[in-house]
């Protein structure tokens, strides 16, 4: 496979921004009809390279050669011209348009002059099929979850003929069998000979679908293997430049058990219509509560009643013995509630402001805006979680539209971190993170609870990842909470055969 | 040596950069065409020439656009300002409009209906209620504020005729000219309002965490009710606000042309306004925001005014010719232009 003519070369990339050097003479080949992950931490430039790729960034230098010809790709649209169809890390879709129409804009067809519209809704309908999607395609995307928008984006790129499709990150919001869905298409797409480049942080993604792997670190090449002669040990180590011995360390880690532990949070019958049906929950101190489910299960609506973001039309809630009511975000975070958003792009980051003012503004808002953080304090917090964890940005003052995607990540969640919550709400809090991180994050988290009492209410599509870390997990289905597992009934197995609807 | 570099860069990539460079670029054709352009002269104790003109005069331009910034900021707009012009000048005008009179003695007594400090409040308070309407329109019922603004806009000269019972007041009563003609150690008193609402409006912005909730909130606002600000409020606080600034500039209209005219005070301002605050290198999407760089973009706006009149060119051509710079800063403000600036400026390193 690796001996045929590549479709795509790149040769001796050079891209840097201000500060950074997101990519140095970095050379990469894909061929037709092969799979091709690219891997690497947390901006190591695996969206730079596609992005200069496809004509989002000019590089520096370097050369682009398509079937043997040098190529200069212009702008996206050029690149999609010239069969390149791509899934950006951050998607961009018009929520307020519907699904179809999303699926379509830019290259909606033309029948007798007009958009038909027929067509248009037929063929959307068609190939969200091959995801077993059945979902109104006539509804406004923004009625839909950010699982089912990335599964739009991802649509929205298969319909194009193309020669060669990217997908970056696609799969971080979506659970198993989506992903299975999605690999089952990209394996047909590539049996008519398209080429594919993956970016995953997710190892076991990787080895199943992949036929090749280039690994990048600190915007440089490190290497471009064979998936199957490539150990999933040597990946990382390629990917971290670290010894092994400390990421298994980072992986073994007790769990506090936090029977005994005094009650923070209480929730009676509580239940937002159409939303989630009444449950009761009970959150204590020094305890990860973990939620499972399927996509649109119900567990962010869940964890939207208890921020304030929902009003709950029945039930109540009890924080420390006393009943309140959380009718904002604002009430929530004045009882020292974070939480931490599924959607980072729309409803955790403030693109156009720094690293610094994004860590400290939660912070912020609980000292009210009169009594301002003076700018040493200021920088002495946010320098804090950088290192902390493990933020990599050029200073403080880089503005957070600029990090690359799991950094960004990691700003949101130093946000809340610095606000010392009682109690703190992680949705997803991993998408997008790097395997490295990924574990000092569970880490940390797993000691804010025992160490310093916090109580944590996880989320995560990665079932493995809920049950590494939580002491008890609450299982949800179809907006309803069905069951509740503690001690030795927390495993992968016990939590899917809940999910599918089996009893005890 | 690199620091100098940094400092540059940084300079070179703030807000104020382009607005500066277009005043200095002005001030350096005023100094070829118009005789004694930098001349400040003293008398009777006061300071007179063209800067001190185009300070003075740009006073309202600038207060309004201080507002008009913090507006856009929220990723707003505020059309109405002009209006409000005309509804502060005509409130305060009816209350102290008075008449001249001559007593028997053949003296001159002006009567006024009210003081001077009751007509400037009733004047602000007045604006302020319109501001909260514009708020409310936009916070609560969210409706677009183009949309929500356009409304006062339009409506707003009604009401001021109204005030005005369709008439140009004129305005007879002295101590009111003070604010519009006034001096102060030699300074009009225009240019020292301007200045204390700079200070007030700089020091609660950078102060207080104010400044950073308008940007966030201008800058994403979904993400900023998750953070748990206030986004109602602080928005609603802002037209507020702007309507206040449009109140004070129509107080130093109606002041300095001692009259209020529904009609025709503060006409267009809203334009020249956003100008300003554009020119100033602020995002009409909101975000970060200068309220200097907004007053630099006013001061440009005025001189280019005052220039047109001095070289003798026609009011008509004024407009074209602002068309022209508008063109001109946006096309400098380009992300094309600023990448071919940038790469011209590394090959410039290289060789
Ligand atoms: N527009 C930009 N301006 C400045 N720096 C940028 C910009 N885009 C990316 N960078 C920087 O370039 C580096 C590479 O970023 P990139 O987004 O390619 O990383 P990545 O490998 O995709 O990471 P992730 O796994 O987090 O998505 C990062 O240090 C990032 O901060
Ligand atoms: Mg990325």
């Amino acid at each position: 496979m690796a001996a045929a003519e590549p479709i795509i070369k790149m040769a001796k990339i050079e891209k840097s921004f201000p500060g950074v050097k997101a990519l140095q003479q970095v050379d990469f080949e894909l061929a037709a009809g092969e799979i091709h992950g690219l891997m690497g931490e947390n901006g190591a430039g695996k969206s730079t390279l596609i992005k200069v790729l496809t004509g989002v960034y000019k590089a520096d230098s370097g050369q682009i050669f398509l079937d043997g010809r040098p190529i200069r790709i212009k702008s996206p649209e050029h690149a999609q011209k010239i069969g390149i169809s791509t899934v950006y890390q951050e998607v961009n879709l018009c929520p307020n348009l519907s699904v179809a129409e999303n699926i379509f804009i830019g290259r909606e067809p033309i029948k007798n002059g007009r958009i038909d519209w027929k067509k248009i809704k037929n063929e959307a309908e068609t190939v969200l099929d091959k995801f077993d999607l059945k979902i109104d395609v006539d509804r406004k995307l923004s009625f839909y979850s950010v699982a089912v928008q990335q599964m739009v984006a991802i649509a929205r790129a298969l319909i194009i003929s193309a020669k060669v499709i990217i997908l970056d990150e696609p799969t971080a919001s979506l659970d198993t069998d989506e992903t299975n869905k999605l690999f089952e298409v990209m394996r047909q797409l590539k049996s008519e000979g398209i080429a594919i480049i993956y970016i995953t942080h997710f190892l076991n993604n990787v080895y199943e679908i992949t036929d090749r792997i280039t690994i990048l670190r600190n915007g440089e090449l490190i290497d471009t293997c064979l998936t199957e002669s490539l150990p999933r040990i040597e990946l990382i180590s390629k990917m971290i430049g670290k010894d092994l011995e400390q990421i298994k360390e980072m992986e073994n880690y007790s769990k506090n058990i936090g029977e005994n532990n005094k009650v923070l949070l209480k929730a009676e019958g509580l239940a937002s219509k159409g939303n989630i049906e009444a449950f009761d929950l009970e959150l204590k101190e020094g305890e990860v509560l973990g939620l499972a489910g399927l996509l649109g299960a119900g567990r962010t609506e869940m964890v939207e009643l208890l921020f304030g973001l929902n009003k709950a039309d029945q039930g109540r809630i009890i924080i420390d013995g006393k009943e309140v009511k959380l009718n904002s975000p604002k009430d929530a975070v004045d009882y020292k509630i974070a939480l931490c958003p599924e959607n980072r792009k729309e409803a955790g980051l403030i693109g156009n402001l720094s690293v610094r003012e994004n860590i400290i503004l939660a912070l912020q808002v609980t000292r009210g805006w009169f009594r301002k953080l003076s700018q040493a304090r200021q920088l002495e917090i946010a320098q804090k979680y950088i290192d902390l964890i493990n933020i990599k940005t050029p200073d403080t003052e880089q503005l957070v539209k600029n990090l690359s995607g799991g950094n960004q990540q990691k700003v949101v969640l130093a946000r809340w971190l610095a606000i010392n919550p009682d109690l703190l709400i992680l949705d997803e809090p991993t998408k997008g993170i790097d395997i490295g991180t990924k574990a000092d994050i569970q880490k940390l988290v797993l000691e804010l609870a025992s160490g310093e009492g916090m109580s944590v209410v996880f989320i995560s599509s990665e079932i493995e990842e809920v049950t590494r870390i939580s002491q008890r997990v609450v299982v949800l289905c179809d907006r309803a909470k069905i069951a509740e597992l503690t001690g030795s009934e927390i495993n992968q197995k016990e939590i899917m055969y809940r999910i599918a609807g089996g009893e005890a | 040596m690199d620091s100098v570099k940094h400092k540059l860069i940084k300079f070179r990539n703030s807000k104020a950069f382009t607005p500066l460079l277009a005043l200095i670029f002005l001030f350096i054709f005023n100094f070829f065409y118009i005789d004694g352009f930098f001349q400040i002269e003293i008398k009777d104790g006061r300071l007179f020439g063209y800067l001190i003109d185009i300070l003075n005069r740009g006073a309202p331009l600038m207060i309004i656009a201080i507002g008009m910034t913090l507006v856009i900021a929220t990723e707003g707009i505020d059309l109405s300002v002009g209006a409000v012009v005309a509804i502060a000048g005509a409130v305060a005008a009816s209350l102290i409009g008075g008449e001249m009179q001559i007593t028997p003695a053949g003296e001159i007594v002006y009567e006024t209906v009210t003081t001077v400090p009751v007509a400037v409040l009733a004047a602000l308070v007045v604006a302020a209620v319109f501001g909260m309407w514009n708020g409310f329109l936009v916070s609560s019922l969210k409706i677009p504020a183009i949309v929500a603004t356009l409304i006062l806009m339009v409506a707003g000269r009604g009401v001021a005729q109204l005030i005005t019972k369709g008439q140009i007041i004129t305005i007879y009563y002295e101590p009111y000219f003070v604010i519009g003609q006034g001096y102060l150690l030699g300074i009009p008193v225009a240019i020292f309002i301007v200045a204390a609402v700079l200070l007030i409006v700089g020091l609660l912005m950078r102060k207080t965490a104010l400044g950073l909730f308008i940007e966030s909130i201008g800058s994403n606002d979904v993400a900023s009710r998750y953070i748990g600000i206030k986004e109602k409020q602080i928005k609603f606080i802002v037209y507020i606000f702007s309507a206040i600034c449009a109140a004070i500039a129509g107080l130093i209209i109606t002041s300095n042309v001692k009259a209020a005219d529904a009609n025709n005070a503060g006409l267009w301002m809203e334009l020249d306004a956003i100008l300003s605050v554009v020119m100033g290198g602020n995002s009409l999407q909101g975000g970060k925001f200068s309220i200097v760089s907004s007053v630099i973009g006013a001061l440009v706006v005025q001189t280019l005014t005052t220039t047109v009149y001095a070289a003798g060119i026609t009011p008509e051509v004024n407009l074209v010719i602002k068309g022209f710079v508008v063109l001109i800063i946006v096309i400098l403000k380009s992300d094309i232009f600023k990448e071919k600036l940038n790469l011209l400026v590394q090959r410039g390193d290289r060789v």
